[in-house]
């Protein structure tokens, strides 16, 4: 009897032990075609900017004075603290998506006190109220989805997602109560003038304090007993109640902190990297979407502090070097970094499947296992002792 | 016509924009999948749709010509789209916030940059839209002056069609065996694979087709409910049409009413100031009732803890059938 099983052509299955050769060999070869698939893309849509121009344009735009390069670095450290801020949460499999309506609240938090402050006492003390305020504004915003999650286990992705606009709407409405006359924005350069600089560079500040975040994350994720149970939490809440975990205090706990990172985010942004604040709308604000943009930076990195530099960096390379493309070789579109962007995204996404999954495709001409392979019935009384007895 | 008619007609004019986006977003949402590439999805729909619009107006085309070319178009650029998610997030198991929020960061600036090509090109979609998108379904000169006919039968074709779509969606989810498998799938992927489901197929086949509805919310938009004039704010519409799937609770028909309470709330900034004076400061906490409102919604939801309103179970979890 010949009964037909049906094979399907391609299996996957999980890998088990990945060795890093192989992953980062996966990620370059992605990051490479992510590049080419850019340029080619670029030169379909614009002709005009050619396969070279591409290139040669992507690194003027980001390595080709030394103020573009600082500036770069100054984007890269934003960048890299708001994606550490959010790095604990989804390691406890908390979704918080809100990083973006958290460092708002901060900018909201920091540009309230400058405006209304500065010119009655000096300006560090303006600033160090600032920042204190920008924290806790943050972290409010942080611990509230928080508290409902663990009271009542709401959905924290789609809450924090409200928070956000939440947020915007809120920033909004306060540039305009308190610039009736202008557009959304308020700027700050004449009060905070020189402040943060040091020497005669205005970045250098903000690129130490993240580095030393990102030294003390890194620290906190994996040698210290918070560390741990944030580890154990997101692995298995049973195991972690089981050891005696109180999950709902650490997700409170993380996501303070989390908070207080957006908010320290949110301090840097107004007061030392763009000396404004602008909320336009609950969509068009100062961050500009950067919080989203963290999401994926963490979560590339496989929520790595380390490897976050490197992810942090290619990001913002990628945009700032494609913001250059599109204004000098003649694209005008504000949007086109975006694009590229997304391009890069969905490749370096795609890794992820290439290094957890093995598939192996059915080999041609490869004959179905078919269920009648076990040896023949035995046919008398005798046949079947002796095999019994063999098999004994 | 009062001041009020003219708002409610309006709420339910832009409420459909919401409609088509939760719609989609809610038969993604109910295979297990939360994608937040809706507001993306939208925005290639916008570009399908504007294109379509545009080359079939070119060749000639009348209100039917533009309106089919210009949904295929659509339903091509925004399934493309859904696909593209699908293929990450149900074969390659990506996860799905990361993936939804590239798609959206990629489909918003497809739709700028677009925008920005035809701008310079001086291509507008004014004319193809008074044609075929704006002109009420029902008559064919001037909507007759009465309250009935301004409320009910003054609009455009995709109105209708957004309404009878959600309709649609809310029997086949609660009253068909496709339906019944569809949540089955959502809630318990493996226990719908035993049952003989394919688990596979249902998910592509709902993040594919909602992502074509959904799509369909970006093309009215653009050629309807702001009349062909280019407003690139399409993703923007997509988070709240993420939320409003929030606020109907997962239900296509409450989504319908839900729809009209939004566009109304959405306009209201706009269209307050006929009725009283406010500052441009208070139009933007105006704004934030639809997000404060959702933020409410799940919060009760929760609080009150009943089966019937909750997520999908497996919302968000990749399913691979030889995962334990």
């Amino acid at each position: 009897m010949t009964k037909h099983v049906h094979e399907p052509l391609v299996h996957l299955s999980r890998r088990l032990n990945v060795s890093q050769k192989y992953a980062w060999a996966i990620r370059i070869g992605a990051f490479v075609l992510s590049m080419l698939a850019c340029a080619l893309i670029t030169m379909i849509i614009a002709p005009e900017v050619g396969f070279g121009a591409f290139f040669t344009h992507l690194f003027e735009g980001t390595f080709g004075k030394p103020r573009l390069t600082w500036t770069l670095f100054r984007d890269v450290a934003i960048l890299l603290l708001l994606a550490l801020a959010v790095t604990p949460c989804f390691k406890m499999k908390y979704w918080n998506i809100g990083g973006e309506g958290q460092a708002l609240m901060g900018c909201i938090g920091a540009a309230l006190i400058v405006k209304t402050l500065s010119g009655t006492m000096p300006l560090i003390v303006v600033a160090l109220i600032a920042l204190v305020v920008a924290i806790g504004f943050g972290a409010v915003w942080a611990v509230v989805p928080a508290l409902f999650k663990a009271k009542w286990n709401t959905n924290e992705t789609l809450l924090t997602l409200m928070f956000n606009y939440i947020a915007g709407c809120i920033g909004a409405f306060l540039v305009k109560k308190l610039n009736p006359r202008t557009t959304g924005s308020m700027s700050f350069l004449k009060t905070l003038g020189d402040f943060g600089k040091i020497g005669d560079n205005q970045f250098a500040l903000i690129i130490i304090i993240v580095a030393v975040i990102t030294v003390l994350m890194a620290v906190y994720l994996k040698y210290s007993k918070h560390g741990y149970e944030i580890a154990v939490v997101g692995e298995s809440p049973r195991t972690a109640r089981y050891v005696g975990i109180h999950n709902k205090v650490v997700v409170i706990r993380t996501l303070v902190l989390c908070g207080v990172l957006c908010g320290i985010a949110g301090f840097l942004i107004v007061v030392l990297k763009d000396q404004s604040f602008k909320a336009e709308s609950a969509t068009d604000t100062t961050m500009g979407g950067l919080g989203f943009t963290a999401v994926l930076v963490s979560w590339l990195a496989h929520f790595n502090p380390w490897a976050m530099v490197l992810t942090s960096f290619l990001v913002v390379f990628i945009t700032t070097g494609c913001a250059h493309v599109s204004s000098f070789g003649g694209l005008r579109s504000a949007t086109y970094p975006s694009v590229m962007a997304g391009i890069f995204f969905f490749f370096i996404i795609a890794t992820e499947f290439f290094i957890n999954f093995k598939i192996t495709f059915r080999k041609r001409g490869e004959i179905p296992r078919e269920p009648d392979d076990l040896p023949p019935e035995p046919k008398t009384k005798v046949e079947a002792a002796t095999a019994a007895n063999a098999n004994a | 016509m009062s001041i009020f008619l003219a708002m409610i007609q309006e709420a339910i004019h832009y409420g459909m924009v919401f409609l088509f986006g939760s719609t989609g977003e809610t038969l993604i949402e109910k295979s297990g999948h939360l994608n937040l590439g809706v507001p993306g999805i939208m925005c290639l729909g916008a570009v399908g749709g504007g294109l379509g619009a545009h080359w079939a107006h070119q060749a000639g085309a009348g209100a039917a010509g533009i309106m089919v070319v210009s949904l295929l178009m659509t339903i091509l650029l925004a399934g493309a789209g859904g696909l593209l998610y699908g293929l990450f997030t149900i074969t390659m198991r990506c996860n799905q916030n990361v993936t939804g929020l590239t798609l959206t960061t990629f489909g918003a600036g497809v739709l700028g940059f677009w925008g920005t090509q035809m701008s310079n090109k001086g291509i507008t979609f004014t004319e193809p839209s008074r044609i075929a998108f704006t002109s009420p379904l029902f008559f064919s000169g001037e909507v007759p002056d009465n309250w009935f006919c301004q409320l009910f039968l003054s609009y455009g074709f995709l109105v209708y069609f957004a309404i009878l779509i959600a309709i649609i969606a809310a029997v086949v989810l609660k009253h068909t065996r496709v339906g019944l498998s569809l949540r089955a799938v959502g809630e318990n992927p493996a226990a719908a694979d035993a049952a003989g489901i394919n688990v596979i197929k249902y998910k592509y086949i709902s993040c594919v087709v909602g992502a074509a509805i959904a799509g369909i919310g970006g093309t009215f938009f653009l050629m309807d409910a702001s009349r062909g004039t280019p407003e690139y704010i399409i993703d923007a519409m997509g988070w709240l049409a993420v939320a409003l799937v929030i606020f109907s609770l997962w239900r296509p028909a409450i989504g319908i009413a839900g729809s009209i309470v939004f566009g109304f709330l959405y306009r209201l900034p706009y269209n307050i100031s006929a009725l009283t004076v406010v500052t441009l400061a208070d139009k933007e906490l105006i704004k934030m009732i639809p997000y404060a409102v959702t933020a409410l919604v799940l919060i009760v939801i929760s609080f009150f803890n009943k089966r019937e309103t909750q997520p999908p179970a497996s919302l968000g979890v990749p399913y691979f059938r030889e995962d334990r």
